[in-house]
């Protein structure tokens, strides 16, 4: 038997792979996107160096960086916490949206109140109405079993088309109807500058918003739970294997009805966070142009799954998007940012499902070591 | 009802209904390998910005640049499922996330906007259309002319393609092959039957019909190239495929079903139905979702026929 390589399936996770797999994921989206760069006719080098100061280094690059940040951080968390537990919930998008109409519902209804009252209420608002729009799929899911992947991304669409008719084709309660040129060119109404959400500023280089320090606050309590509580440790046990959990007597059903519900709530408020830190207003078209729930995937998978990981991530991802909108033009094709993305989503997916297996080099058979343990299996190429 | 209406419904429910026909039996065909490929979305989309390049670059008659157009879109459609085969099939990643990749990676905000500009599209008239085949005295028929005898090439193309993927599945020694590397790829392997390749071959003739269903988009129902004009066609494709219990002929039904409803805003709001378009648009949708959940009842899954490897990676060292 000649010499060759050997691949057999690791046993454990090593510690190592968390870090190193997103890492070189991130060189290898670098390199191939390089390739459909100069393939297209543009200079890889040149469009890399604007996208990192377009990202962090321009004149408020900082700030703006944090203005995208901010939602992928929450569309991240969400999908992070359902993903992790093999609930596939797509519908962080039109979670946001929800989320956007409700904070901004109860930001004008409760107009008369103390702004930081309101902008607590707009919190609450927002998760509630992101877990409402996640209750459809994720009762369909947990109770009849009902595929929650095409549900939530259909109700995507629904909410989305829902945004349009509040704003442009109806005379709702977002809608504002006050002045001449609002009845022609329709806008939403625009919640009080007293409930607008505050802001932490360093100087004038850096404003980070309020959005951003809740999202760290609902990553750290994500955290906790998954770590230390029965429910999480129920999580994870369902992700694994959903018949051992049911054999152990866990609630499966309501364990992942709980979680798609608390995935929307946390999308949604991230749709709170558009109306309170930055729109103050409803604005279908420009939730609509971000997609920050798909991107939100991206972010989540980059993060493993981990919500303390999503929270850096959500920065780099969100610098990407931020030089992505303020690039825009013949030189940096708008289409570029999400195939940037796609291709750090297949290369984190190519590195965990290479991780899994070892490969090592033998010289001859008398040299190789032909029993460590049992190896699961093995495949020889000469 | 009167005849006009139900005959300009029944064509908008086959005009509307095509894309999604092409692009579900695509995905009906790798599911039944055992390859779920959630891309569909991005595939149509890869399909309909390289057929709408196509119209405009080929030099040449009108019906060449047409049919250059949709097999270039087939060889897109091909090329963006080959990435997802080789991720989840060679590699054994997740077939779930693998497909949203794809779908990101070619979708509405990725190559296929990218080549749009790229290869400046936007605000350009389709040079050329893909118009139904007038049969003469045939189309001039009563009911059965506009219905049967007057549809473009694709239409007649994809009731060509129902026929011989029925056949294909159940009256062909690969198409056996094929359900039982879906059902049960162990067996299949054992049987000298090779699983990967059936898999490869299945996902890339589904990213194909894919692309040649996006392709549609850009030839028949829009003359103009915007970015992500399918608008979740490759969603509802998907969907289509569980409502057809992964049956072909099935798959045909539900099709002109969705077209229909995708086609009935347009239909009625031109004879002055007043209700809002954004109830008519969230129709499809909506029904998706009231039709999964038919899905999911005792009875339905009692007829199902998901193939039970679908989804599942292969690896024969891990197999038992």
């Amino acid at each position: 038997m000649p010499g060759g390589i050997r691949v057999e399936r690791r046993l454990g996770n090593p510690r190592w792979v968390a870090f190193v797999v997103p890492v070189v994921a991130l060189i290898v989206a670098a390199i191939v996107t390089a390739a459909v760069l100069a393939a297209s006719g543009h200079q890889p080098l040149q469009v890399y160096q604007q996208i990192y100061q377009a990202g962090f280094t321009a004149n408020g690059a900082l700030s703006r960086t944090f203005v995208y940040a901010t939602p992928l951080l929450f569309t991240g968390l969400a999908a992070a916490v359902a993903f992790r537990m093999k609930v596939w919930n797509i519908g962080g998008e039109g979670q946001l949206y929800a989320g956007a109409i409700g904070a901004a519902g109860v930001g004008l209804a409760l107009h008369t109140w103390p702004g930081p009252l309101v902008i607590i209420a707009m919190v609450i608002g927002g998760a509630l109405a992101g877990a409402l729009w996640a209750a459809i799929p994720g009762l369909l899911r947990a109770y009849l079993r009902t595929n929650e992947i095409l549900t939530s991304l259909m109700l995507n669409y629904v909410a989305g088309l829902l945004l349009y008719y509040l704003i442009y084709d109806s005379t709702s309660y977002w809608r504002d109807m006050t002045s001449a040129s609002a009845k022609v060119f329709p806008t939403g109404k625009s919640i009080e500058a007293s409930a607008f959400w505050p802001q932490l500023s360093f100087g004038a280089a850096l404003v980070v918003p309020m959005g951003f320090g809740l999202g760290i606050v609902v990553a750290l309590g994500i955290w906790t739970v998954t770590r230390t509580s029965p429910t999480g440790f129920a999580m994870s046990v369902i992700g694994e294997s959903p018949g051992a959990a049911t054999y152990a007597g866990m609630r499966t059903k309501r364990t992942i009805a709980g979680v798609m519900l608390a995935s929307g709530a946390f999308a949604g408020i991230g749709g709170a966070s558009q109306i309170g830190d930055f729109g103050h207003t409803l604005d279908p078209r420009g939730l609509q142009q971000a997609g920050y729930g798909y991107t939100g995937i991206v972010v989540a998978a980059l993060g493993r799954y981990n919500p303390l990981a999503v929270v850096i991530v959500s920065f780099l991802i969100g610098a990407l998007t931020n030089a992505g909108f303020a690039l825009q033009g013949p030189d940096f094709p708008s289409g570029l940012v999400g195939v940037i993305e796609g291709i750090i989503l297949f290369s984190v997916l190519a590195g965990e499902a290479l991780s899994r297996y070892r490969i090592s080099l033998r010289r001859s058979p008398r040299t190789a070591d032909t029993a460590p343990g049992t190896p699961v299996g093995e495949v020889v190429a000469p | 009802m009167n005849a006009s209406l139900a005959v300009t419904l029944v064509t908008s429910a086959i005009m509307f209904g095509t894309p999604l026909l092409l692009a579900g039996l695509g995905e009906l065909l790798a599911e039944r390998s055992g390859v779920l490929n959630l891309g569909v979305e991005g595939m149509m989309l890869a399909g309909a910005v390289t057929a709408f390049w196509a119209v405009q670059a080929v030099p040449g008659p009108a019906w060449l640049a047409l049919i250059v157009a949709v097999l270039l879109a087939a060889a897109a459609g091909g090329a963006m499922a080959l990435i997802h085969a080789f991720v989840s099939v060679t590699l054994r990643a997740n077939q779930i996330v693998s497909g949203l990749a794809l779908t990101i990676f070619a979708g509405a905000a990725g190559l296929s906007s990218y080549l749009g500009v790229v290869w400046g599209l936007a605000g350009k008239p389709g040079a050329h259309q893909m118009s139904a085949i007038d049969m003469g005295a045939l189309s001039d028929l009563p009911v059965a002319g506009p219905i049967l005898f007057h549809q473009d090439p694709l239409v007649y193309a994809s009731w060509l393609l129902v026929i011989v993927a029925a056949w294909y599945l159940y009256r062909t020694r690969p198409g056996l092959n094929l359900r039982s590397v879906g059902e049960a790829p162990a067996a299949a392997d054992a049987m000298g039957i090779p699983v990967t390749a059936y898999r490869y071959v299945h996902t890339v003739i589904g990213g194909a019909l894919a692309g040649v269903g996006g392709s549609y988009f850009t030839l028949v129902l829009s003359s103009q190239w915007t970015d992500g004009l399918t608008a979740g066609a490759g969603w509802i494709a998907i969907a289509l495929v569980i409502f057809a219990f992964w049956r072909p002929g099935y798959l045909l039904i539900g099709a002109y079903f969705f077209g229909l409803l995708s086609g009935l805003g347009f239909d009625l709001q031109a004879r002055g139905v007043a209700w809002p378009s954004e109830f008519f648009s969230a129709l499809p949708y909506v029904m998706t979702v009231i039709a999964l959940v038919i899905m999911s009842t005792g009875w339905a899954r009692r007829q199902l026929g998901t193939p039970a490897a679908l989804g599942t990676p292969y690896a024969r060292e891990e197999g038992g």
